[in-house]
């Protein structure tokens, strides 16, 4: 048979559909039209045309994040590009599976600042794990195959393939994906064995354990958590998660200590200060979890699982790193637990339990609540309660929203929590609240919402309109950039400069102009019907306007530069003196 | 406590594709690291590999982060730290222009032939000499030099191998 000749956006039809790609987000443009029109002309891969690129690509994280696979981003070359930046650098900084097209001036045109050329490979070359220009179209389907395999494997990461126009008209020829064996790119999966072995003798020896787990968990895929709740429920150890991690471990789980970090619970960060052993799965020692590095876990060894070396010793140093997958190490570790017939210490572990306990009783979470004025803390836990047991998927924006809903809302399954940790980008929850119910279609879809960062992509409720997914936009409206909002209360005199949201529209009338319900809470009495109604509405996305307590702080928090024993645990606590100095210059 | 601070040459051995060096480039800007010297070329033209060799300094743990994070880098093959590798052969090239006549002209032709320099271009009024050496020994003749009119000089920086029979 002679070997078929298809144009270059045949060829990247054919690719995508390879990969096992079927919905791709994208927006259209004149250096990307050959693919648009190849587009056209078949039906197997679904187009979400969005509003804005920085949205295809949140949009991708949010259906990339929620069903495992990867994300696929269209967007044509100069401003669809740049606009593409944000997304892929939030991709980047979340590990989080993407590979975007993004659409080129013709190789001959390329450096002659041309209508519409950027360079894309330059500019996003530190927003993306790799990159690519394809010039030839005979390299075209090898090139995208490998796209996607170094997007997935590994460290997940978003990579741009920039594709010229001329290459999309071109002729040549298709290969299939093969096993890729990258010439050079070959992440570590199977652990060390003698590390493993070091590993599980530290664990059985701990008087006062912690698993402080993260992200990386949630990338493994849903083996690592199955195998980690093994772990954990065999040793009996108590367990915290990052924010990235939330749903590897269940949430209902008496081990389960909640979220660590900035805004973490009492006991997850007082139980992570005084460990004598940490056991670190998939998570990254970032600055918002360790507070003062020099204070952090003073007095503990510490076990690192990541599958990139480079996450090793980058800002605390471990006394046993192992690389691989979580999986294969979970899998391992529990292997050698159970051959050498290893038990915890179990009195020290009732003592450990006893204090973790006397921390839990603090109940860090509590906050006042009236019958004046809506908490926003309350308004999520009716939203909790009313999802209990319910199909559901979580999206956030960013700001204390983001961390009330990391605080209250409880997620018993990974994939199921979607926010942006990392880059802490407001504006991306609409959007991968799009992609997320684009991949499930009959589950409930809320991002919980800040007013301010509503207002970053808002404009993506027409795509949720034009494409039936409707998500439901819960809005904690405090009328402030609450976030903002306390740092100047904290550590600026309360001087809050620019951070009042003013001239907000009434998001009740936005909904109906777009002809999406819209719904507004003002009392704590209507809090639970307007919950109610909009878990009835299936057929069209709903804007929920919840009017919160313009002044309330999210708490517990750990200050800039402070330890994880300096946790402030409400308004009593002197805010003052919350931040030393040197802990001003950080954000 | 005050770390102490090491100086470490690595050699890398990348595909020669577009971008590469930008990227290792771009690794050091973009993350904040000391590039003291880097050198570049393909050494291998038929498999399309090229080696930098590169000095850079920095704490331990920094040095260790260097390493990995090049490694991290889709298209990098090798990473070796050739100063934690035992004993190593480390050689810089540098081109000197030296311009004058009389005492110092003689004076500058004395030193290049202590220096084991050769003459590779010369006017009546002016030298250009080639110096292979460690780059101590560059440094000095390059003080020497300063001193006797030099009036332009190009380095390539280090290129560097361990010893003994095994190879990258
Ligand atoms: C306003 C705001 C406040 C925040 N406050 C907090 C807070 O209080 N607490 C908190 O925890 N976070 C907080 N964050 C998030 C924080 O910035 C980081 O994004 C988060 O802590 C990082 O989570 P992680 O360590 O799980 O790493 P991730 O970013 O999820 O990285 C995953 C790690 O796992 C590794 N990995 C990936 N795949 C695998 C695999 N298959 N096997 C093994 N390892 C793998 C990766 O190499 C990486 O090191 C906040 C963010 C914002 C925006
Ligand atoms: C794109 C972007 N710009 C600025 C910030 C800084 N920032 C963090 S939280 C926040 C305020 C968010 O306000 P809102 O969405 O109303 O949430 P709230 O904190 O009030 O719950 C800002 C401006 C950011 N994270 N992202
Ligand atoms: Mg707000």
């Amino acid at each position: 048979m002679p070997e078929q000749k298809l144009t270059g956006a045949q060829i990247i039809i054919k690719a995508l559909k390879d990969q096992g790609v079927d919905v791709i987000f994208g927006y259209p443009g004149g250096a990307v039209l050959p693919i648009y029109d190849a587009l056209f002309q078949q039906n197997d891969l679904r187009h979400i045309l969005v509003r804005h690129e920085q949205a295809a690509v949140h949009a991708a994280e949010g259906y990339a994040r929620s069903t495992g696979k990867v994300g696929c981003v269209l967007v044509t070359s100069g401003p669809g590009a740049t606009n593409a930046v944000t997304g892929l650098l939030d991709a980047l900084c979340d590990s989080i599976p993407i590979v975007c097209l993004s659409g080129q001036v013709p190789t001959h045109l390329i450096g002659n600042d041309a209508f519409q050329e950027a360079d894309t490979t330059g500019i996003t070359r530190p927003c993306t794990k790799h990159n690519y220009l394809v010039k030839d179209v005979n390299n075209l389907a090898r090139t995208l195959h490998e796209a996607f395999y170094v997007a997935k494997t590994g460290r997940p990461g978003p990579v741009v393939v920039d594709l010229p126009k001329d290459v999309q008209f071109a002729e040549g020829t298709y290969v299939p994906p093969i096993e890729v064996k990258h010439k050079t790119y070959r992440p570590q999966v199977k652990p060390d064995m003698a590390r493993i072995e070091e590993a599980v003798e530290l664990i059985a020896s701990a008087k006062r354990p912690i698993f402080y787990t993260g992200g990386g968990v949630v990338n493994s895929g849903t083996m690592a958590s199955k195998l980690l709740t093994q772990f954990v429920k065999m040793t009996g150890f108590p367990i915290t998660s990052t924010l990235m991690g939330l749903g590897a471990f269940p949430a209902s789980d008496p081990q389960w200590l909640g979220m660590l970090g900035m805004h973490g619970t009492y006991e997850a960060n007082l139980a992570m200060y005084n460990c004598d052993v940490m056991i670190n799965i998939g998570a990254r020692f970032d600055d918002r979890v360790t507070g003062k590095i020099s204070a952090f876990a003073p007095n503990s060894k510490k076990i690192h699982v990541d599958i990139d070396p480079s996450s090793i010793n980058k800002n605390v140093v471990v006394d046993i790193p192992v690389i691989g997958d979580c999986a294969h190490v979970l899998e391992d570790m529990i292997r050698i637990w159970k051959a050498r017939q290893k038990r915890p210490d179990p009195a020290a572990l009732k003592e450990w339990w006893t204090e973790i306990k006397g921390w839990q009783a603090r109940n860090c979470l509590n906050y006042n609540h009236t019958e004046t004025v809506i908490k926003p803390q309350y308004a999520l836990e009716r939203l909790r309660d009313a999802l209990k047991g319910k199909d559901f998927y979580i999206t956030t924006e960013v700001g204390q929203h983001q961390m009330w809903a990391a605080q209250f809302m409880p997620f018993d399954q990974p994939n199921r929590w979607m926010t942006s940790g990392g880059l802490g980008t407001m504006g991306y929850g609409l959007p991968a609240a799009i992609g997320c119910q684009i991949a499930h279609p009959d589950s409930i879809v809320v991002d919980i919402s800040g007013e301010a960062s509503f207002l970053m992509n808002m404009q993506e409720i027409g795509t949720a309109v034009q494409f039936r997914a409707p998500v439901k936009i819960f809005i904690l409206n405090n009328q402030y950039m609450g976030m903002v909002r306390q740092w100047q209360e904290l550590l600026h005199g309360s001087r809050y400069s620019q951070s009042y949201s003013e001239a907000l529209p009434d998001f009740v009338k936005l909904a109906e102009a777009w002809g999406c319900a819209g719904l507004r809470a003002t009392t704590v009495a209507e809090v639970d019907a307007v919950i109610e109604k909009m878990l009835s509405i299936n057929d069209r996305p709903v804007i929920v306007d919840i009017a919160v307590d313009p002044k309330e702080n999210c708490f517990p928090m750990i200050p800039g530069g402070k330890a994880h024993n300096e946790i402030l645990l409400g308004p009593a606590d002197n805010p003052s003196n919350a931040t030393p100095e040197d802990g001003m210059v950080l954000v | 406590m005050e770390e102490k601070i090491e100086k470490h040459t690595i050699a890398v051995l990348v595909d020669n594709e577009p971008g590469v060096l930008a990227r290792v480039i771009g690794l050091f800007s973009g993350r904040g690291y000391n590039i003291e010297s880097l050198t570049v070329a393909e050494v291998d033209g038929g498999a399309h590999l090229s080696r930098i060799t590169l000095v850079t300094s920095g704490t331990r743990q920094i040095v260790e982060q260097i390493k990995a994070q090049l490694s991290r880098l889709v298209p990098v093959h090798k990473v070796r730290d050739l100063t934690d590798n035992g004993p190593r052969v480390e050689r810089e090239l540098a081109l000197i222009k030296v311009a004058g006549t009389g005492e110092k002209r003689i004076e500058a032709l004395r030193l290049a032939d202590i220096y084991k320099a050769e003459v590779v271009d010369a006017t009546l009024t002016s030298f250009i000499f080639e110096l292979t050496g460690a780059t101590e020994h560059v440094d000095e003749f390059i003080a020497l030099m300063s001193q006797l009119g030099m009036v332009e000089t190009s380095r390539t920086g280090v290129l560097a191998m361990a010893k003994g029979p095994v190879g990258f």
